[in-house]
């Protein structure tokens, strides 16, 4: 199925959700809507189609510009490719050019190993942005953000749209795969005002949602960022044990920036790098690590046991020495000393 | 005031006469119609003859108008002279979901201009998805002396500065009462106007707020109120200021907490503990936000005779609830979030045989690739266990035709049925049929049902069942669902006592529409939006009907034909002259 392509770029790692929620976003492909969907799945296509013309898109990687013809779309949804589209690089090599750039192009297809290009800090931004954006799609257009406000009211053209009078038309073409800025694990597009809950408890949800990090059935995924990276990465905190298992990883994860910072203020480049504790390259490199706590507090990694580490910390900052004054002494008498 | 005595010098006059032929004298029978309390009563009463009317007129000291557009604030007082308290409700009720635009009407200040010359002395005013400005709320407070009661659910227009101008002027204010609405949070310094000799608030609710408030000056307030029975707190309060509260205020009976997550020392649990447990008339508990099971038990002495717990905004687990509701026998109310799953509901059926009203929100409404939440098993077990269930509101991804069979035959009680299931036009995930047989099982067996709201996947044999079985339903909720015209003309022609009905997103059209004309003047409103009706077939309804205000709302870009969004009611005040230009009035 080459509809995924255009609408998810997270699904690199999870495809088997992202099969299924493609499934549901193409109606024409759906098996789990009954058989009155078959009657009218041309017209629905054909409705997805017109709708495809008109939404806004941000060109998400793998997706293709709004330029293609109505033909191409058709084509791609009618493609019932049920293969693991991201197992290897070969259904991206159906994209025509004009495909964006992204995360898929550096997949290794051999282990879902993922390898940034460093095209991927638009994505990222985009990603970001989306994410802030997918959360509030239908809410009181008070409280929507700029990018929500666009989305939203996109969806209510969009949305606008199917409702011509055919009074035997299934109702459910009205969640079409439109307007999939979604955070992963991708949403479907949210119709204006359902399910019915009243803002002030979407609201409430929607903000403790984005205060914490994402929960599968025990996981617990925060965000990592660098100071001067440029892009962050997740890290899921309940596969570590302790603070040497977590820093081997994440030094593991940021060496490639590290690396570059040691040399570049004339400390000396350490052997072994697999051997050092990000710790003390981080120390070493003028760098510290903190967290933000549940209360919204900058801490400095290390401080408590690590199950308190854990069940509080909300997500993660490589911090530059210079900024973390306060925060750890320790570190810029370090720098000190050795300048 | 003296002109209303004249007037009733002039009534007296008249019925002296009627007065002969009946047994009553007109102060007797007043007095026997003032311990009418029911509205609906009421207006029984006021029909019977004339003599009846007018006692009743001038007995009545409360007055409720589901439709703030159904009357005139005029007409109210030319009616009730006597008018203490007002309950108004304005907006069709899918404006709580953004489907009606921002600057609709059901704005306040024109009733509260009447009411500050014919009511003089109003204590009472509970407001409904109206439209509040903070000026009305100046003038509000400014206006009525005497003013006790506000309270404002689904409201929006006003901001914390509003409640700061009622906090310094009504100073014989007994209850605030701020539920969900759409207010402009400033900041929290509106409490602080209460002025330090105020000491009668009973009922104070600003849990829906956001902004910190000064903690001291709440400190001080509740410790001289004595009165107070109902707190409701926000989540800037934190777990050791609630217990320097708890310390000052055990006569509470309604508590909702602030944020229920802090790092505590031993001692300071122990505290929070016993001030919780002393207040021994608390029957309501609700706040919690961010409850972990770490700080739970320190409720468990206190909900033993709690009768109402609201954890919907605690996104407990199923083992958490477990242990909670253990201490929980008299619970009759219960609201929950779905992260608690259908082994929480299991618990739920284990420990509250009392059980009467449970709802079950989603965590994550938006999300449905997460497969968490609940699904009908939960539902089924509450449904065994708990045999006097009447009320749920259920979300759910999943639900079956049996499992619905099997609720109604456990708890055949039922007067509020409200099933979501959250994915549009989804069937029975087990026999993929449509959902029709579950809600025909729901009508035929619970007799009593007077609130109903579907969904899934539903062809008109739905409706069918519901117009034929459905004989006590008032209010329908209808989304994605139905076939053809039929479903909706089945729905009109049966249910003789229907009162609201709000349908959208379905196929129903014009020769829908009007199979019900008489049936809406018996109506409170009709609302339907995205239906296959045109802007012919509304006109048609608005001709045919006078009586009835046929409103259509315009969204930008659509089909001129189509009549995307329209709102049905009877009024005795003719069409609304406030409506903004997007609401047309046929």
């Amino acid at each position: 199925m080459s509809t995924p392509l255009e609408h998810d770029y997270i699904g690199l790692a999870e495809t088997s959700s992202m099969e299924r929620s493609s499934e549901k976003l193409s109606s024409s492909s759906s098996s789990s809507i009954p058989s009155i969907e078959d009657k009218t799945s041309k017209t629905a296509n054909d409705t997805c189609l017109n709708l495809k013309e008109t939404e806004l898109r941000l060109g998400l990687p793998g997706s293709q510009s709004p330029e293609r013809k109505l033909s191409l779309f058709g084509q791609d949804l009618e493609t019932n490719d049920k293969s693991n589209g991201f197992a290897g690089s070969s259904p991206l090599k159906n994209l025509v050019s004009g495909a964006k750039r992204g995360f898929s192009d550096a997949i290794d297809g051999s282990n879902g190993k993922w390898v940034f290009s460093m095209n991927g800090k638009s994505d990222v931004e985009l990603a970001k942005g989306a994410a802030l954006a997918s959360p509030r799609v239908g809410l009181d257009s008070k409280t929507n953000s700029q990018q929500a406000k666009t989305s939203a009211s996109v969806m209510k053209e969009v949305v606008g749209v199917p409702q011509s009078p055919k009074p035997v038309q299934d109702k459910n073409n009205l969640v079409p795969p439109v307007n999939d800025h979604a955070i992963a694990p991708a949403s479907k597009a949210q119709v204006v005002g359902w399910p019915p809950i009243r803002s002030f408890r979407k609201n409430s949800m929607a903000s403790n949602l984005a205060k914490n990090s994402d929960e599968g059935a025990g996981c617990l995924y925060v965000k990592v960022s660098m100071d001067g990276a440029p892009y962050l990465r997740k890290v899921d905190l309940k596969t570590y044990n302790n603070y040497m298992e977590f820093s081997s990883a994440l030094e593991k994860m940021f060496s490639c920036f590290t690396i570059g910072q040691c040399n570049s203020s004339g400390l000396p480049a350490r052997d072994g790098l697999s051997e050092s504790r990000l710790m003390d390259l981080l120390h070493g490199s003028e760098y510290v690590l903190t967290y933000e706590d549940k209360d919204g507090d900058w801490m400095l990694v290390g401080d408590v046991p690590w199950e308190m580490f854990t069940d509080s910390c909300r997500r993660l900052r490589i911090m530059k020495g210079s900024e973390a004054i306060g925060l750890a002494p320790r570190a810029m008498e370090k720098c000190k000393n050795q300048n | 005031m003296e002109s209303s005595e004249l007037k009733r010098s002039k009534d007296s006059v008249n019925s002296c006469e009627s007065a002969r032929r009946s047994s009553f004298p007109d102060e007797v029978l007043e007095r026997v119609l003032s311990l009418l309390k029911s509205h609906r009563d009421r207006s029984s009463v006021s029909l019977v003859c004339k003599d009846w009317y007018n006692a009743e007129r001038w007995s009545r000291t409360h007055v409720f108008i589901g439709n703030c557009y159904s009357v005139s604030p005029e007409i109210v007082a030319r009616r009730f002279p006597r008018i203490r308290s007002v309950t108004l409700k304005g907006k069709p009720r899918f404006s709580d979901f953004n489907l009606v635009p921002e600057n609709w009407g059901a704005d306040i200040h024109a009733w509260l201009v009447v009411f500050a010359a014919e009511y003089p002395f109003l204590e009472e005013l509970r407001l409904k998805r109206m439209a509040i400005s903070d000026e009305s709320l100046e003038f509000l407070a400014v206006s009525f002396p005497n003013f006790k009661a506000l309270s404002l659910l689904s409201c929006d227009g006003f901001s914390t500065n509003g409640l700061a101008a009622i906090a310094t002027h009504c100073k014989n204010l007994t209850e605030l009462d701020i539920q969900e609405n759409g207010i402009d949070d400033i900041g929290g310094s509106w409490l602080s106007c209460f002025p330090e000799s105020f000491t009668t608030l009973e009922v104070l609710n600003f849990a829906n707020l956001t902004s910190d408030i000064n903690f001291d000056a709440l400190e001080k307030l509740v410790g001289r109120c004595k009165s107070m029975r109902v707190l409701k707190l926000n989540r800037s309060v934190s777990l050791e200021q609630l217990q320097r509260l708890l310390v000052n205020a055990p006569q509470l009976a309604e508590l909702g907490t602030g944020l229920f997550s802090q790092e505590l020392t031993i001692r300071e649990y122990e505290e929070l503990e016993s001030a919780l447990s002393n207040c021994k008339n608390m029957h309501t508990l609700s706040g919690l936000w961010d409850a972990t099971g770490i700080y739970l038990p320190a409720l468990y002495l206190a909900c033993t005779h709690l009768t109402f717990l609201n954890l919907s905004y605690a996104a407990l687990q199923s083992v958490e609830l477990a242990k909670l509701l253990a201490h929980c026998p008299q619970l009759k109310r219960l609201w929950v979030l779905d992260t608690v799953e259908d082994k929480g509901l299991e618990a739920v059926g284990l420990n509250c045989p009392l059980l009467e009203e449970l709802r079950v929100f989603p965590a994550d409404p938006f999300d449905d690739e997460i497969v968490h939440g609940v699904t009908e098993a939960g539902f089924v077990a509450v449904s065994f266990g708990c045999p006097r269930l009447h009320y749920v509101l259920y979300f759910c991804r999943q639900m079956t035709n049996a499992a619905v069979a099997t609720i109604v035959q456990n708890c055949p009680d039922f007067t509020h049925f409200r099933l979501c299931i959250m994915n549009p036009g989804q069937p029975d995930y087990l026999t993929n049929e449509p959902m029709d047989e579950a809600f025909g099982a729901v009508v035929r067996t619970c007799t009593k049902l007077q609130r109903l709201s579907v969904s899934g996947l539903l062809t008109d044999l739905t409706f069918e069942y519901i117009g034929r079985y459905a004989k006590n339903l008032e209010t329908l909720s209808v989304a994605f669902a139905g076939r053809s015209d039929w479903g909706m003309q089945c729905v009109l022609g049966g249910c003789p006592k229907l009162r609201k009905l709000e349908i959208r997103d379905c196929p129903f059209g014009n020769a829908a529409l009007l199979s019900g004309l008489e049936k809406y003047e018996s109506m409170r409103s009709l609302w339907m939006s995205a239906c296959n009706v045109t802007m012919n077939g509304c006109r048609l309804l608005a001709r045919e009907m006078p009586w009835l205000n046929v409103e259509v709302m315009k969204e930008d870009g659509s089909d001129d034909s189509q009549a995307d969004k329209v709102y049905v009611y009877r009024s005795i005040a003719g069409p609304r002259r406030d409506a903004p230009p997007s609401v047309l009035t046929l």
